[in-house]
């Protein structure tokens, strides 16, 4: 009797251990749990700052990022405690620079994220010292769903040590999360958030204050994928299925636009959700409309579910499939089946990556041991170079101790121009845009379509004409 | 006096606002059956296809069902932990079927590919049954006499254990099912196309549902599980090991569920550590549907669900004019629920077996 109950008891512990070991992931605060009592602190030096009544410290908290403050920031033990509106992020000596990453890292979407994040690592390990400290990354799993991307948010603005954010990867996880992110005075540059509203001048909210992005917007992808069935394969009817959230829904409502722009008919459009997994009455629904092709942006199970079963379906044996950048990696081309071979996929363009994006990928191989899982690890990697360079410019050390005012360092995220990234030369606009958007077409080959993992990724297909 | 035309104005309120809801609801379904009919956007063939696709989906239903309505006719509690059994099985099922291709038995011939399809099944129930007898020994007998909201706590925690723990030993990655050819072919038959996968779902459902309902109500064993289910004292009195008897309701609710998990995994084809939650849910759903705790009902509802869920959106809103009726699946499937919990609590079949018990 106490040999079983020591059995299950032993049992028991070998499954907490399994289930604690891949996807453990680093809880902010846990690390330096002294440093959680700087907000205090952090709130009190502007105050202290406004007593002296000289006017000079001000006076340089106002006009942060103007190339002036570097100066100073290089010369420790100088400088003026910023002053500044959002509130300072205050590193004592010997600690390290803690930024997070956020985004989906569990789930059937967990490569998206994981890709991402490795970027930001390799960038992290490229960049060494910063402001000579260590930089610290932790993460924030966001699930790729509105109600994950609020939960991140809170636990990231908890964390009073974080000085910039990397995130997220789903449009749905920003449009849950990014209230809460801006209103705390932090700042996040999403790596592959593609959804056309948050950089587009008429519909960015105040929200969005703190949001800028590297990845493109689906503004262009939807163009280039409608240009591509109508003008290259000549179809003129085509159907779309979407997944109800923000990525999809806005990408095929770009789509559907500019197809009947072209004289195209979409002939109908139909919805999923995720955790959907019969997808047969939505294709025979479509299927009823005769479309010649269907295109339909949905994320890694999703996009799987449909190609999967849409040659099952009368009338659709033939249909021609086009896909987009969450479809794009290898676990979608597994999920999918023998199927998927001769669909097409949106993507950035990686060929018309810049001269560094080579050696990005070696490190990537030899940190990971394995090509790139999906395809925003290099925009990920610019972010994050973005944020570093605005932190060690922002930066000011007086006694050891480093101060990053976070209006400032927004500011000089925003200020960012002809930064030499390896996805282009970025210059952020006013509204959040940093990125240099080069779109391909790809066509899944029967090799990729047989073996996905060892023939991953494919080679660009189709490019738009200038 | 005026307190009790309060009370009697608040149950007309009630009634008026129930009477129009199951008004609209009748109007819905009517009128938008009507016009998408009269429309003609969908021939005939399309609606047999819909027809197949509510059966095969009905059917893995219908089997995951049966699991929650027997451990409730017997223990009264929802063992939600249930939809997972179902993921262990069809990860069961996934490691059998790819060490088979492996072996080049999978895509042999059609006869070796049913022989294949059978012991990945025969795996996945074993799977599924282990893992619910260590559920059923750790988590839920030391509450047996527990306030009944205790168990129904611990099962919800056991399935966030039990995924988590999938996720942890094979990470958060899809598993492809592998592609078995003879299953994707088409049958042939005259009015409707329909492969065999189809065609062998709907069959291994029918003939283990037949088999399971022969075992409870022929078997001695099966006796002694109805007995323990209308009475745990009395039939431990009569002899009954009502222990015994447990654990046989949830090996076979569970053996159920894995084989499902291997029919899923062919139609599908695609499993990770989240795959049981959906389906799980879906199959409770026909379980309240048919009457809980009544083993024909939990059949019965779960192909109902899948009919509702595939044909319903075609056939009320596109009628209506609403632009993507897909969407409104779920929609359907849980007014549904919800019409059954508000106008007939003991579901379909459910005044049966209250006559049964009586």
């Amino acid at each position: 009797m106490l040999l079983r109950r020591l059995a299950a008891i032993a049992l028991l512990a070998l499954f907490v251990v399994a289930a604690c070991q891949p996807g453990a992931q680093p809880t902010p605060g846990q690390g330096t749990p002294g440093t959680g009592e700087t907000p205090g602190t952090g709130q009190e030096t502007p105050g202290t700052g406004e007593t002296p009544g000289t006017g000079e410290t001000p006076g340089t908290g106002e006009t942060p990022g103007t190339g002036e403050t570097p100066g100073t920031g290089e010369t420790p033990g100088t400088g003026e405690i910023p002053d500044d509106p959002l509130g300072v992020v205050e590193i004592p000596a010997g600690e390290p620079i803690h930024i997070a990453f956020w985004g989906v890292i569990s789930g059937p979407d967990a490569a998206l994220g994981e890709d991402s994040r490795r970027g930001v690592e390799i960038a992290i390990n490229d960049r060494g010292e910063l402001h000579g400290r260590e930089i610290r990354l932790s993460s924030q799993d966001a699930l790729c769903t509105p109600e994950g991307g609020a939960t991140a948010a809170t636990a990231l603005v908890a964390d009073q040590t974080i000085v910039g954010l990397i995130g997220s990867t789903c449009s749905a996880e920003t449009a849950g999360g990014i209230g809460t992110i801006t209103d705390a005075g932090f700042t996040t540059i999403s790596p592959s958030n593609t959804r056309p509203a948050f950089t587009d001048p008429e519909q960015r909210g105040p929200e969005l204050d703190g949001y800028l992005r590297t990845a493109h917007s689906d503004a262009i992808q939807g163009v280039v994928a409608a240009d591509f069935v109508y003008n290259e394969l000549g179809i003129t009817e085509a159907a779309t299925i979407h997944m109800s959230e923000a990525y999809s829904e806005a990408l095929v409502g770009v789509f559907e636009a500019r197809f009947q722009e072209l004289g195209g008919t979409i002939t109908g459009s139909g919805a999923t959700q995720r955790g959907e997994t019969d997808m047969r009455p939505l294709l025979t629904d479509l299927a009823a409309g005769n479309p010649g092709a269907i295109y339909y942006p949905l994320f890694t199970a999703e996009f799987g579910f449909v190609t999967a079963q849409v040659r099952d379906i009368q009338g659709l044996e033939e249909t021609v499939l086009l896909g987009a950048d969450a479809g794009f990696s290898a676990e979608a081309m597994n999920a999918s089946g023998p199927n998927v071979e001769g669909a097409y996929l949106s993507s950035p363009d990686f060929t018309a990556f810049g001269g560094g994006y080579q050696e990005f990928l070696q490190k990537y191989e030899e940190s990971f041991g394995s090509a790139p899982i999906q395809i925003f690890h290099a925009h990920a990697y610019d972010a994050t170079n973005i944020l570093l360079d605005a932190v060690e410019q922002v930066g000011v050390e007086v006694d050891g101790t480093l101060y990053v005012g976070r209006q400032a360092l927004r500011d000089a995220i925003f200020a960012t121009s002809n930064f030499e990234g390896i996805t282009g030369t970025l210059s952020c606009d006013e509204y959040g845009d940093c990125s240099a958007p080069v779109i391909a077409i790809y066509q899944i080959t029967p090799e990729i379509a047989q073996d996905p993992d060892a023939n991953w990724p494919p080679d660009p297909f189709w490019r738009p004409e200038e | 006096m005026y307190a009790r035309n309060v009370e009697r104005f608040t149950d007309l309120a009630i009634a008026a606002f129930m009477w129009t809801f199951r008004m609209s609801v009748v109007a819905i379904v009517v009128i938008g059956s009507a016009a998408t009919l009269t429309q003609g956007r969908f021939p005939f063939d399309i609606w047999l296809r819909l027809v197949v696709d509510g059966l095969t989906l009905g059917s893995i239903y219908a089997l995951i069902a049966l699991g929650y309505t027997m451990v409730y006719g017997i223990l009264r509690m929802i063992n939600f932990a249930h939809g997972e059994i179902f993921m262990a099985g069809a990860m069961g099922g996934y490691f059998t079927a790819i060490t088979l291709s492996g072996m080049g038995l999978l895509n042999a011939n059609p006869l070796l590919s049913l022989v294949s399809v059978g012991i990945m099944m025969l795996v996945a129930a074993a799977v599924s049954v282990t893992i619910a007898l260590l559920v059923e020994r750790l988590a839920y007998r030391p509450l047996r006499n527990a306030p009944r909201l205790v168990p129904l706590i611990a099962a919800i925690g056991a399935s966030f254990f039990i995924q988590y723990t999938f996720r942890g030993f094979l990470g958060p990655g899809i598993f492809p099912y592998p592609q078995v050819t003879f299953l994707a072919q088409d049958v042939g038959l005259p009015f409707v196309r329909m492969r065999w996968v189809e065609v062998l779902v709907i069959v291994a459902a029918v003939i283990m549902m037949a088999a399971l309902y022969a075992f409870v109500m022929r078997t001695k064993v099966g006796t002694a599980i109805r007995a323990v289910s209308e009475d745990k004292a009395t039939a431990a009195l009569m002899g009954i090991n009502v222990d015994r008897s447990i654990v046989t309701t949830f090996a076979l609710g569970a053996a159920m569920a894995g084989a499902a998990g291997v029919l899923y995994g062919l139609m599908f084809r695609q499993v990770f550590y989240f795959t049981g939650f959906i389906p799980g849910i879906k199959a409770f759903t026909s379980a309240v549907l048919g009457g809980i705790g009544n083993i024909p009902g939990a059949m019965l509802g779960g192909l109902f669900l899948g009919q509702v869920e595939s044909i319903g959106p075609q056939l009320f809103f596109t009628g209506l004019g609403v632009p993507v009726p897909n969407q409104l699946r779920d929609v359907i499937a849980f007014t549904m629920l919800v019409m059954i919990l508000i106008f007939r609590p003991s579901g379909i079949l459910g005044e049966r077996l209250a006559r049964q018990r009586a």
